[in-house]
């Protein structure tokens, strides 16, 4: 079995981002999305800050502190982006107007409830930022993560035990072996690295899973 | 002849008082308008409340506030970064009490005490930590919590331009939270890095109407670029 590296995983994510999708990529992994989005399509990008067309890094000397994304690096406006303020921005996710977005996750249940915002440790400094309202308003949310923590947990639950950035709100996890639809119907195996089982799968998370019927 | 220009920033904040409670736009150090708490801090005035995403980091602005010990409370949606050592200390000390905000419903309740509403009911948050024992309701079939405005004292605030007016513009993503802190706090302060005449800026695309905008004091341009 050859797992995806990140890389490939955003390569994977980027494929199923369509012409004329507005997309918000979360910080981290997701980001790396935006460097596999093919030129030729128009893909709008959405940082929560208050900026839509958001375009790629800026060179060194081009570098605007007043023009950053939701992660707080450099980024540039293409031609036809636009700022706006945070009431609209944040009306841009809960009205429903965003159609993807891509979020890293700590766990998510086969159901599609996610928990990306708090590991729920006594000692641990909560921070939540727009986590929440991504994951209630866009559309589908798209989840990358790894399958397994470094422990070999799977990340992918029959329930989470970390707390709720929200319920029922994942479509779709992209993992470095596999993609699944999740959802109200359960987890549903979509994609498998090659060298990879159905069994083989079903072990390394201990959930319920169905191949997806154009697989099977 | 109404002229909201402050001519000093020491005089555009003289009426703080012990107590306030305070929202400071700003995303990162974009928008943050550190002249204006800087000083603040010369103000002297504490046991205050903050409203604002962040809660701080390094030396300056809120986390000058906070290593000053003028803060009693700060409500924001993403407090812990790289560099917030000093929030972290006084809030892991019980000095400074946290109310942890979504981002958009932060939004929602700054926006919703601007506009005079008595509540909104918003998706984000719903069975979450966040909203537990909050009311709930069930509309056309989606579940929402009930989330009260937050209003303030005053809010502190950076634009790129401003009139006698208090008519205001941005620039880029400096823009966040101002326009609707501006809307929602008694006492509005801009800090603009230029003032113009009255008609100079493009009615068509003022961002803050001055019905919004108590004062405007200038200070130098690009203050964001030299302290980041």
């Amino acid at each position: 079995m050859q797992r995806m590296n990140r890389e490939e995983m955003a390569a994977r994510v980027a494929r199923d981002i369509p012409e004329g999708a507005y997309v918000n990529l979360g910080i981290g992994l997701p980001t790396r999305v935006a460097n596999f989005l093919p030129q030729e399509r128009d893909i709008f990008l959405q940082s929560e800050n208050g900026l839509l067309g958001m375009g790629p890094a800026p060179a060194e000397e081009d570098i605007d502190w007043e023009l950053i994304n939701a992660g707080k690096q450099p980024v540039t406006l293409l031609a036809g982006g636009s700022f706006f303020h945070h009431g609209d921005s944040f009306s841009m996710m809960r009205g429903g107007h965003i159609d993807i977005c891509v979020l890293g996750a700590f766990q998510v249940s086969v159901n599609g409830d996610l928990a990306n915002w708090h590991t729920g440790a006594p000692d641990a400094i909560p921070a939540v930022g727009g986590a929440m309202d991504l994951a209630v308003g866009a559309k589908q949310v798209f989840v990358m993560m790894d399958l397994l923590t470094k422990a070999g947990e799977s990340k992918l639950v029959a329930q989470c035990s970390y707390p709720l950035t929200g319920l029922s709100c994942v479509s779709r996890v992209y993992s470095d072996v596999a993609i699944f639809d999740v959802g109200p119907a359960g987890a549903h195996v979509i994609e498998m690295v090659p060298g990879l089982t159905i069994d083989q799968l079903r072990d390394m998370t201990g959930v319920d899973l169905q191949l997806a019927l154009e697989i099977a | 002849m109404i002229d909201k220009i402050s001519p000093s920033l020491r005089q555009a904040v003289a009426d703080l008082h012990d107590g306030a409670s305070i929202m400071i736009s700003g995303f990162g150090d974009a928008g943050a308008p550190h002249e204006l708490m800087e000083a603040v801090i010369e103000h002297g005035a504490s046991d205050l409340t903050i409203i604002s995403n962040n809660a701080g980091a390094g030396e300056t602005g809120i986390a000058g506030l906070i290593k000053a010990n003028r803060v009693r409370k700060v409500i924001c949606s993403f407090p812990r970064q790289a560099a917030s050592h000093h929030f972290d200390a006084r809030y892991r000390a019980g000095e400074v009490e946290l109310e942890l905000v979504p981002q958009g419903n932060l939004a929602a309740r700054i926006q919703a005490a601007g506009s005079g509403l008595g509540a909104v009911f918003t998706p984000t948050g719903y069975g979450t930590l966040l909203a537990e024992g909050k009311e709930t309701r069930e509309i056309d079939g989606r579940n929402y919590v009930l989330e009260y405005p937050i209003h303030a004292d005053f809010a502190l605030i950076k634009a790129r331009a401003g009139d006698r007016w208090g008519n205001l513009v941005y620039r880029k993503v400096a823009r966040n939270f101002g326009p609707i802190m501006a809307m929602a706090a008694k006492t509005t302060i801009a800090q603009v890095s230029e003032v113009v005449e009255l008609g100079a800026l493009d009615p068509e695309a003022v961002v803050t109407p001055g019905i919004f905008v108590n004062r405007v004091v200038q200070v130098a341009p690009l203050s964001v670029a030299a302290a980041a």
